[in-house]
C-alpha cells in the first residue's frame, strides 16, 4: 500500500512545510528507497518505523487473544468448578483430566500455568510490547518530525527479539512438563526448584529466556525512542512543544531503560540457582525427601531485583496510555489539554517516584517493617500527580465540543477505569490496610482495572484514532462504539465485584474456594464474573473483525487530516512513505494544543505564530 | 461434525458484525457525515449520562448488598485487637476515596454529556489556570498526609515484636507443600532450636533432640489459642515462600525458608462468641444475618444452621504451587480455662513419635518426669493386686526390666522398676513374693529354662542387695514353658519374654 503512487494534492499543509519547512535533502540520499525493495524488506524486516508498528500491534493482538483466552478457561474453572471440561480436551490435551464417570477436570498445575502465562503475556507482550512497542514506533518520529528512528535497524531488531521472546514463550505451552506455574512474577524457591512444581523445570528455563530476549527487545526499543525523541526533533519542536504522547513514550522509555537490566541481574542468579548451585535466593530447604546445599541465600532478595523492574513495569505500562488519551482527549473534545506542563511534571514525578516505591509490594514479604514506612510514604505520594492528570483530563473535557467516537469514547472510558483503579491503590499503597487485603482478590481487582482495562483502553483509543494514519482507512464507528460500550460494562462487571471477595478475605491464585469456608461462600459472584468475563471477551471479537476487515474494506481516508488535529503526523501523505514526508521536513511553529484559539477551531504546528500571538502555555 | 459448526457459527457471527458495521457506512452515505457525527455526538452523550447514573447505582447496590462481607461491618468484624485499627483505616480510607470518585466519576460522565459536541457550539480555550490547579494539588496532598500518618502510626504499632518483659505465648508455624506444621513449646514454655537437615520422615520440622526444649515442644492439629492472651507465630518454611493467612484475625505473613519470620496479635473472640455473633437475632426475632442461618450442608435441610458450625481457618496466601488452595487448618479460639484443659491434653511429639526409636538420643536415660510417673503406674498396679481377691490377678509383670540379648546382664534402665519394687517391699513389710523369668519358644529349651533362671536369680540379687530379706523373695526360671501370647508373632514372642513376679503373701 505504502508504494502505491498517489498523486500528490498540494494541500495548506503541503505549501506550509514547502515555505517553512527544514530541507535534509533526503529525496536525494534514497532515491527509489533501496532498503525496500521488495516484499520481504517491505513487510517483514522492515526497518520502517510504521511497519515496525504495525508487527507490534499484529503480534500483540494475537498474544492478546491468546491470554485472553487462557483467562476464560481458568474463569470457567473459577466460577463452574463442577462443570464438565472434557471438551477441552482437543485442545488442552492431557491437563484435562477424565475420571471415571467421564467428568473432565483442569489440572491444578495447569491453572497455575494458565494463571502464570496470563500474566506474563498480558503484562510484557500485550501491554508493554504491543502498547508501547504500537505507538512509540508509530508516533514518535511522526509527531517530533523525524524520517525514522535514530536506528532503523536497531528498531528493527527490537522487534524480531520481542518475536524470539514470544516463539520461545509460545513452545513452552506444550512441553511435557507444562509451562512455568509459578506466578508471573517467579518469585524463587517456587521458581528454582523443579521439585516444587513441575512447571519450575524446562518451562521455567524457556521462561526467563524468553524474557531476556524480550528485554533485549525493550532495551533496543527505548534506546532508540530516547534518542530519536532527544536528537531527531525537527526545526522548533522544542521539548516544551512536544505532544504529551511524546513525553509519556519518552518517560517511559527512560524507565524501561534503567529498570529491566536490574530484571536480568535478578533472572541471571535465578539462573545461577538454578543450573550452578548457587544460593543467591535459596537457604535451608528441604523438599522433594532430601535437604539441599543451598545455604544462606534469600528469597527476599530477587523479590527486591525483580519489583526494581516489576514496580516501574507498572507505568511502563500506564504512560503510553496516558499519552494517547491526553492526545486523543484534547483533539475529539476541540480543547488544549488542560494544564499542559502539570501534565508533563505529573509524568516526570510518576516517573521518578516509580523506582522508589518497588517495596509496597513487599509489605508482607518479611522485610522490615520499619523500611515499610519509606514506602508507604512515597507510594501514597504518587496519588497526588495522579490526580493532577485525572483533573486535568476532566477539565479537559470542560467547555468541549466533544466529538463522540470510538476513539474519544476509549479515552473517556481509560479516565474513568483509572479513577476506580486508581483510588484503590491508596488502600493497598498503606501498609496497615494492606496486611487484610495483600494477595487477596482486592488487589486482583486493583491492578486489572488500574493497568490492565485502563491501558487497553488507552490502547483502543490509540488504535481508533491512529488507524487512518496506519492504514488509510478508518475502523468502522458503528462496531467501535459497540465495542466501547459492551467493554465498559463488561470491564466493570467483571472487576468490580472482586473488591468483595478481597474484603472478604478471599485470596488470589486459588484453584477452588471451597476447600475453605470462608472462601466459598461466593460461588454465585463467581459464576456471574466469568459470565461476564466471556461476554466481554465476545466484544473484543467485533474489535478483532473490525480491525481486520478495516485494513482492506474500510472506509477510506480522502483528506490528510481527518480530526482536524495539530500534530504533525497528520501532515504527511495519506500513505506516508518510508521517510513520512515527501518533500522537506516541517518545520515547528507552536505547541501542539491550540484547539479554539482566536476562534479557529485548530491551529497545526506547522502554522507560523501570528504578530503578537503568544503562546498558551 | 461439532468444529464445523462451531466454524460456522464463527463465520456467520463474523458476517453479521461487519453487516452491523456496513449500516453505519450506508447511514453516512445518505445522510451525511456532519449529520452522522452529530447523532453519534447526542446518542453517546446521552448514553455517558446514563452510564454514570447507572454505574454509580450499580456500585452502592452491591455494596449494599455485599455489606456483611465488608472490614468492619457485620460479620467481617476484626477477631483480633489490632485488627479494629487496620479496619478503621480500610473505613477512613473508603470515606474519602469514596468522596473523590463519586465527585469524579460524575463530573466526567456529565461533562461529557453536556459538552457533546453541537453544531454552532465553540469549544473554550481554556489552556490552563494555575490556581485550580494548585487547588488540586493541594487537596490531594493534604489527605495522603493524613491518610499516611494514620497508616503509619497503625502500622508501626502492629507490627511491632514483643519486648522482653512482656508476658506474651510464643508458637511456631511451619509452611510446606502442602500444609502448616504447627508447634507449641509445651510446659517449659520455650520451642527448642531446629536444623533443616535433621528433617526426616519422622521429625518434620528437623528438631534437634539433643536440645532438651525439644522435649515437651507439641505439634497440634489444630491452632487452639487462649482469647485474650498475646501471641507471637514464629513463622517459618521448610520449602518455598507460603504466608500464614489468619483472615478473621488481619494477619498474614510470609513464611521464607531460611529466615524466620513473625506476626503478633491478640485473639479478642472466641469461636463461641463468633458464632453467637453471627447467629443473632434482630429485636423482632428474625436473623440479623440471614446467610448464616441457612444449613450448613445444602442438601440437608436438618444440618446444624452455618453459624453453629463456623470456625476460623487458617490458610495460605503466597503461591506455593499446585496445593496451594487447599493449606487448611482449622483455628479454635477458646476461654484460658478450656485452653488449658486442651493442652494438658496434648502430648509432646517427641515423647508420642521419637521416644526410645532410634533417632532418640536419649534412649539410654530416663527423664524425670518418666521415673515419676512409672514409679507411680507401678504402685497403682502393686495395689490394685493387693486389694483384688483373684489369683490370677496377684502376678504382676516387670515390663520396664530387660536383659542384654542373650544374657541376665540387666540393662541400665531395669534398676528404676527394680528400685520401685524395693520401694513396695518396703512399703508392705509382709509381701513375700517370688520373681519368674520366661522366654520365648526361640531356640533351644534346655538352654532358655536355663537363661530364665539365670535372670530371675539376677533380679533376687538386685532385690537383696537393696536390703530386703531373702526370706521374703524367691526366685525361679519357666523358660518357655509358661507362654502369655502366641510364639507365631514377634510381637507374641516379645511378650512371652518377661519377668514378673507373683505376691505370695501380703
Amino acid at each position: 500500500m505504502a508504494n502505491t503512487a498517489i498523486k500528490p494534492v498540494v494541500t495548506e499543509e503541503d505549501l506550509l512545510i514547502e515555505e517553512y519547512g527544514y530541507d535534509d535533502h533526503f529525496h536525494e540520499h534514497h532515491h527509489g528507497d533501496k532498503y525496500q525493495s521488495n516484499f520481504i524488506t517491505t513487510y517483514i524486516f522492515s526497518q520502517d518505523h510504521k511497519i515496525i508498528a504495525k508487527q507490534f500491534l499484529i503480534t500483540g493482538m494475537f498474544w492478546a487473544l491468546i491470554g485472553a483466552l487462557m483467562s476464560l478457561v481458568f474463569r470457567l474453572q473459577l466460577g463452574f468448578p463442577e462443570e464438565n471440561l472434557a471438551w477441552l480436551r482437543p485442545v488442552l490435551g492431557k491437563w484435562i483430566t477424565i475420571n471415571d464417570a467421564g467428568m473432565g477436570t483442569l489440572a491444578p498445575e495447569f491453572y497455575y500455568a494458565l494463571v502464570t502465562m496470563h500474566g506474563t503475556i498480558l503484562v510484557f507482550f500485550v501491554l508493554t510490547a504491543g502498547l508501547s512497542g504500537t505507538f512509540s514506533n508509530l508516533l514518535i518520529p511522526l509527531q517530533v518530525g523525524a524520517r525514522d528512528m535514530a536506528s532503523p535497524f536497531l528498531n528493527m531488531l527490537s522487534y524480531w527479539f520481542f518475536f524470539l521472546a514470544g516463539v520461545i514463550m509460545f513452545l513452552s505451552l506444550f512441553l511435557s512438563t507444562g509451562p512455568f506455574a509459578g506466578g508471573w512474577t517467579a518469585y524463587p524457591p517456587l521458581s528454582a526448584l523443579p521439585q516444587a512444581s513441575s512447571g519450575s523445570g524446562a518451562g521455567m528455563t524457556m521462561w526467563i529466556l524468553s524474557l531476556v530476549f524480550f528485554v533485549v527487545s525493550v532495551l533496543l526499543g527505548g534506546i532508540n525512542y530516547i534518542t530519536t525523541v532527544l536528537n531527531l526533533r525537527t526545526k522548533g519542536m522544542s521539548m516544551w512543544r512536544l505532544p504529551l504522547t511524546i513525553w509519556a513514550f519518552f518517560v517511559t522509555a527512560i524507565l524501561g531503560l534503567l529498570s529491566f537490566p536490574v530484571l536480568v541481574s535478578g533472572f541471571l542468579l535465578l539462573m545461577f540457582d538454578r543450573s550452578l548451585g548457587t544460593s543467591f535466593y535459596l537457604s535451608e530447604i528441604f523438599i522433594g525427601g532430601q535437604a539441599l546445599d543451598h545455604v544462606g541465600g534469600s528469597p527476599i532478595l530477587y523479590q527486591h531485583l525483580f519489583w526494581f523492574l516489576g514496580h516501574p513495569e507498572v507505568y511502563i505500562i500506564i504512560l503510553p496510555a496516558m499519552g494517547l488519551v491526553s492526545e486523543v482527549l484534547s483533539v475529539h473534545s476541540r480543547k488544549p489539554i488542560f494544564g499542559y506542563r502539570a501534565m508533563v511534571y505529573s509524568i516526570l514525578a510518576i516517573g521518578f517516584l516509580s523506582f522508589i516505591v518497588w517495596a509496597h509490594h513487599m509489605f508482607m514479604s518479611g522485610v522490615n517493617p520499619f523500611i515499610s514506612n519509606f514506602f508507604v510514604v512515597f507510594t501514597l505520594i504518587i496519588a497526588v500527580p495522579s490526580a493532577v492528570k485525572v483533573f486535568n483530563w476532566i477539565a479537559t473535557l470542560y467547555g468541549g465540543n466533544i466529538r463522540f467516537n470510538a476513539a474519544s469514547l476509549f479515552a473517556i472510558g481509560f479516565v474513568s477505569m483509572f479513577i476506580s483503579g486508581g483510588l484503590t491503590g491508596i488502600f493497598l499503597g498503606n501498609s496497615a490496610i494492606d496486611i487484610q487485603l495483600h494477595d487477596t482478590y482486592f488487589v486482583v481487582a486493583h491492578f486489572h482495572i488500574v493497568m490492565g482495562v485502563a491501558a487497553f483502553f488507552g490502547m483502543f483509543a490509540g488504535i481508533y484514532n491512529w488507524f487512518p494514519k496506519m492504514y488509510g482507512r478508518f475502523m468502522n464507528e458503528t462496531l467501535g462504539k459497540l465495542h466501547f460500550w459492551g467493554t465498559l460494562i463488561g470491564a466493570y462487571a467483571v472487576f468490580w465485584p472482586m473488591h468483595y471477595l478481597g474484603m472478604a478475605g478471599v485470596p488470589r491464585r486459588y484453584y477452588r474456594f471451597d476447600s475453605f469456608e470462608a472462601f466459598g461462600q461466593f460461588s454465585a459472584m463467581n459464576q456471574f464474573i466469568t459470565i461476564a468475563a466471556i461476554v466481554t471477551f465476545a466484544f473484543q471479537m467485533i474489535f478483532v473483525v473490525n480491525f481486520f476487515y478495516s485494513i482492506w474494506k474500510g472506509k477510506k481516508m480522502t483528506v490528510r487530516n481527518p480530526w482536524g488535529a495539530n500534530t504533525l503526523e497528520w501532515t504527511t501523505p495519506i500513505h506516508p512513505g518510508h521517510g513520512n514526508w515527501p518533500g522537506k521536513l516541517p518545520a515547528v511553529q507552536r505547541w501542539a494544543y491550540d484547539y479554539g484559539k482566536d476562534g479557529k477551531e485548530f491551529i497545526p504546528q506547522i502554522k507560523p505564530m501570528d504578530e503578537g500571538e503568544t503562546e498558551a502555555h | 461434525m461439532t468444529v464445523l459448526l462451531a466454524i460456522l457459527c464463527i463465520l456467520l457471527l463474523t458476517v453479521i458484525v461487519v453487516q452491523i458495521g456496513r449500516v453505519n457506512e450506508l447511514a453516512t452515505k445518505i445522510r451525511g457525515e456532519e449529520e452522522i457525527q452529530a447523532r453519534a455526538n447526542s446518542r453517546h452523550g446521552a448514553l455517558s449520562l446514563v452510564f454514570m447514573i447507572v454505574f454509580l447505582l450499580a456500585t452502592v447496590i452491591s455494596a449494599m448488598y455485599y455489606k456483611d462481607h465488608m472490614l468492619w461491618y457485620g460479620p467481617n468484624t476484626s477477631a483480633s485487637e489490632h485488627g479494629s485499627s487496620l479496619d478503621y483505616m480500610f473505613n477512613i480510607t473508603l470515606f474519602f476515596t469514596g468522596i473523590v470518585f463519586v465527585i469524579t466519576q460524575i463530573l466526567l460522565f456529565y461533562f461529557a454529556w453536556k459538552y457533546r459536541g453541537e453544531k454552532g457550539r465553540k469549544a473554550s480555550f481554556m489552556p490552563h489556570d494555575n490556581r485550580l490547579e494548585v487547588v488540586w494539588t493541594a487537596i490531594p496532598a493534604v489527605v495522603m498526609t493524613f491518610l499516611v500518618v494514620g497508616g503509619l502510626d497503625a502500622w508501626n504499632e502492629v507490627m511491632a515484636d514483643v519486648k522482653s518483659d512482656e508476658d506474651v505465648m510464643e508458637i511456631e508455624a511451619t509452611g510446606f507443600q502442602f500444609a502448616w506444621q504447627l508447634r507449641y513449646p509445651g510446659p517449659d514454655g520455650l520451642l527448642g532450636t531446629r536444623n533443616f537437615e535433621m528433617i526426616d520422615a519422622t521429625n518434620p520440622l528437623g528438631q534437634d533432640w539433643t536440645d532438651k526444649k525439644n522435649i515437651d515442644d507439641i505439634q497440634p492439629s489444630e491452632l487452639v489459642l487462649p482469647v485474650n492472651k498475646k501471641v507471637r507465630v514464629r513463622i517459618t518454611s521448610r520449602d518455598v515462600l507460603h504466608n500464614f493467612y489468619l483472615p478473621h484475625f488481619r494477619v498474614k505473613m510470609d513464611a521464607v525458608p531460611g529466615m524466620p519470620t513473625y506476626f503478633v496479635f491478640t485473639p479478642k473472640i472466641t469461636t463461641e462468641e463468633y458464632r453467637q455473633r453471627l447467629g443473632a437475632l434482630k429485636a423482632d426475632g428474625t436473623p440479623k444475618y440471614p446467610e448464616w442461618y441457612e444449613p450448613s450442608d445444602p442438601s440437608d435441610p436438618e444440618s446444624p444452621r452455618r453459624y453453629e458450625n463456623f470456625n476460623y481457618e487458617l490458610a495460605c496466601a503466597e503461591l506455593c504451587g499446585q496445593g496451594h488452595y487447599a493449606m487448611r487448618r482449622l483455628v479454635r479460639i477458646v476461654s484460658e480455662a478450656e485452653y488449658e484443659a486442651w493442652l494438658g491434653e496434648q502430648q509432646s511429639y517427641y515423647m508420642s513419635s521419637i521416644r526410645n526409636t532410634d533417632a532418640d538420643p536419649w534412649k539410654d536415660m530416663l527423664f524425670d518426669s518418666e521415673i515419676k510417673e512409672r514409679a507411680a503406674e507401678f504402685n497403682d498396679r502393686v495395689s490394685q493386686a493387693l486389694s483384688s481377691g483373684n489369683a490370677s490377678d496377684k502376678v504382676l509383670a516387670l515390663d520396664h526390666v530387660s536383659y542384654q540379648p542373650g544374657s541376665a546382664e540387666l540393662t541400665a534402665l531395669s534398676r528404676y522398676q527394680l528400685d520401685n519394687l524395693v520401694s513396695v517391699m518396703n512399703n508392705y513389710p509382709n509381701m513375700v513374693i517370688e520373681i519368674s523369668g520366661h522366654t520365648d519358644n526361640t531356640g533351644d529349651a534346655a538352654s532358655n529354662l536355663q537363661l530364665s533362671e539365670a535372670r530371675a536369680r539376677k533380679v533376687y540379687d538386685y532385690l537383696v542387695g537393696k536390703g530386703v530379706a531373702t526370706a521374703r523373695l524367691s526366685a525361679a526360671g519357666y523358660g518357655q514353658t509358661r507362654p502369655i501370647a502366641t510364639n507365631d508373632t514377634p510381637e507374641g514372642r516379645e511378650k512371652n519374654r518377661r519377668t514378673e513376679f507373683r505376691i505370695v503373701a501380703q
